[in-house]
């Protein structure tokens, strides 16, 4: 039987500053993933990649939205978040680059890892952000890249 | 697949159906999601079960036993040595000294009596070396075997983070059968080796039955502490043993008794270590590990059991005095002259223990996929969220699963139907008013007119 274009779609709301509910969205979409009998090494990129994401929309924007959309071939994660956006994005990839405030890091958060994070555990990761508006972030995992190499 | 993936588990619950009344006190808790009622019995997925107990301690009629091999077994051995967890001591007030319990055990019939934790320091040097050349973080001690387990079907990407040694039970039995066997005596008049062991739990049987990834046990049979302890209370209030008449003690009194009490493994850890104990405390604990938020911690004390094997559904006596027991007599002990742990070990027994303590990789089970083709358990998927719309998720257990969402993927697994939920039949189906009045009554407006607003017309009805 061939199930064309079958695909589920997700969506989360996150608050800025709500610490106690990140991870929300990614354990959601950890158990959709191993229900689908997704490989272990793929759920684990998935889901480190959109914990990071997750906890930046917390650390750093008012709010945002998270849309999840899983396929055969591919997980295509869009968060959207209305925040202060980020002035430099090449200097907001390297690693231990942060933003977050003393009370952020205080809680164990705002280590400057979560982006370059994202980009090591995803195949493909786009930042477009507009400064006083807020960013919009897009990362996708192939479900077949079970080696977690970059291609 | 792995040779191992298509052998069944070896379960040590049983469900006695004569006493079994069909409740769902055992299917409420159970961390893998393994029971479903049905003719009015609780019935095991046997791909599920870890052997945890949890079911055994929530039954309220005692429906659930532990399989138990026959006692008398051990006299078909000429030299029947009995291994010992400190647990099985720590069931003793402190006034009943160490010789007294070794030899209420000789009386019981064994020739030679070994405490599993003896081997503990020599573990301890085994592990550091491990840890040092392995690149897992955290790495997860493969101790428990129920937690073993649950991490095969519950969380099949952590696997390979389990520490792939074998457990202090396994590198006993091979210590003391090694050592048993070469005192068998001339050839031709030898004489035959039996070893077993006292256990607090259902795991650990089930895994010297089927041992997670080794083929042969090296354990004859298995003796549940409950049943060896109330025959050694009888010896020893019998007064057959006297405290001045008993034999030398030879058990252990040190820090390494309290190895396999919480903590027990995470004192000798130099890194950073956590020491979890209770089962779902572990479940919430590795969903976090699973989501890469614990890279930063060594090591993973994990145990199926509030306050580990003290905890055991065979141990009689109460966890919290065990393991106050177990402290009291390493405290009464430790003026003691020191017993040199590692000096009993030769330089052969040493390197026949280094040839075998390492144990294959340890393969995945999972049981959460919906279905092995991912477009067919998207599927399938869907349907469930879809049938979450209509279920009231009350999580009753009346139709007999565990949750509303266990129904809806027994119903997209074919191993259930949507008529199976008394709520469904009552509101959409009869359309039965008092019924209806009685559901607002209780779960309130709402969630009566999300049930109504469903389509009825769906074929599952």
């Amino acid at each position: 039987m061939l199930y064309v274009g079958v695909s589920l779609q997700f969506r989360f709301h996150v608050t800025g500053g709500d610490f106690s509910s990140a991870g929300t969205a990614s354990s959601e979409i950890k158990k959709v993933l191993k229900k689908l009998n997704v490989d272990g090494v793929v759920i684990k990129r998935a889901v480190v990649s959109l914990y990071e994401a997750e906890v930046n929309v917390v650390a750093h924007a008012f709010e945002g939205d998270i849309f999840v959309n899983i396929s055969s071939e591919k997980i295509s994660i869009l968060l959207k978040d209305k925040g202060p956006g980020i002035v430099d994005i090449s200097k907001a990839m390297e690693e231990g680059f942060s933003t977050a405030s003393p009370q952020v890091r205080e809680m164990g958060f705002g280590a400057g890892m979560g982006l370059p994070n994202i980009k090591r555990n995803s195949d493909f990761m786009d930042i477009q952000s507009v400064v006083g508006e807020g960013t919009t972030l897009q990362i996708e995992i192939y479900i077949n890249n079970k080696n977690g190499e970059q291609e | 697949m792995k040779h191992d993936d298509l052998k069944p588990f070896h379960h040590a619950l049983k469900i006695l159906e004569d006493n079994c009344i069909g409740c769902v006190h055992c299917m409420r808790v159970c961390p893998t999601d393994a029971i479903r009622i049905f003719s009015g019995k609780a019935h095991v997925d046997q791909n599920r079960c870890v052997d945890c107990g949890e079911c055994l301690n929530a039954c309220p009629v005692d429906a659930i036993v532990v399989e138990q091999d026959d006692f008398n077994k051990i006299f078909s051995f000429d030299i029947r040595a009995l291994l010992v967890p400190a647990i099985l001591i720590g069931q003793f007030p402190e006034d009943i000294v160490e010789s007294q319990i070794l030899a209420a055990l000789h009386e019981l019939g064994f020739t030679h009596i070994f405490e599993v934790e003896t081997i503990v320091p020599f573990l301890n040097d085994v592990f550091i070396d491990y840890q040092n050349r392995s690149n897992k973080k955290p790495l997860i001690s493969s101790f428990c075997p129920a937690i073993v387990r649950l991490i095969q079907v519950r969380f099949p990407s952590l696997v390979g983070n389990i520490a792939q040694l074998k457990a202090p039970l396994d590198v006993a039995a091979l210590y003391v059968r090694n050592l048993l066997e070469k005192k068998r005596g001339k050839k031709g008049k030898e004489r035959s080796v039996g070893v077993f062991y006292v256990t607090p739990c259902a795991a650990k049987i089930a895994a010297v039955k089927s041992p997670v990834s080794d083929e042969e046990g090296r354990i004859n049979g298995v003796i549940n502490m409950d049943f060896i302890y109330n025959k050694m209370l009888r010896i020893i209030s019998d007064k057959k043993i006297k405290p001045e008449q008993s034999p030398e003690s030879v058990l252990r009194s040190g820090r390494e008794i309290l190895w396999s009490v919480t903590n027990g493994e995470c004192y000798y850890e130099k890194g950073r270590s956590l020491a979890i104990d209770e089962i779902h405390n572990v479940i919430n604990f590795l969903e976090r590990v699973e989501n890469g938020e614990m890279d930063e911690v060594d090591f993973l004390e994990l145990r199926a059991c509030d306050q580990s094997c003290a905890g055991g559904a065979l141990a009689p006596q109460n966890r919290f005095l065990t393991v106050e027991r177990l402290k009291n007599r390493v405290e009464k002990n430790s003026n003691r002259k020191n017993f040199n742990t590692r000096a009993f070990l030769t330089k052969n027994d040493i390197s026949f223990l280094l040839e075998n303590i390492s144990v294959r990789p340890i393969s995945p089970r999972s049981i959460l996929k919906l279905d092995d083709d991912i477009e067919k358990a998207m599927v399938k998927m869907e349907s469930v969220r879809e049938m979450m719309k209509l279920l009231p998720n009350i999580d009753c257990g009346a139709c007999g699963a565990s949750s509303c969402s266990g129904l809806a993927e027994d119903i997209v697994k074919q191993e259930g139907s949507l008529d199976q939920c008394i709520f469904i039949q009552e509101i959409l189906v009869r359309k039965n008013e008092q019924f209806i009045e009685h559901f607002e009554k209780i779960w309130g407006k709402a969630k009566l007119n999300r049930i109504l607003s469903v389509k009825t017309n769906r074929e599952e009805l």
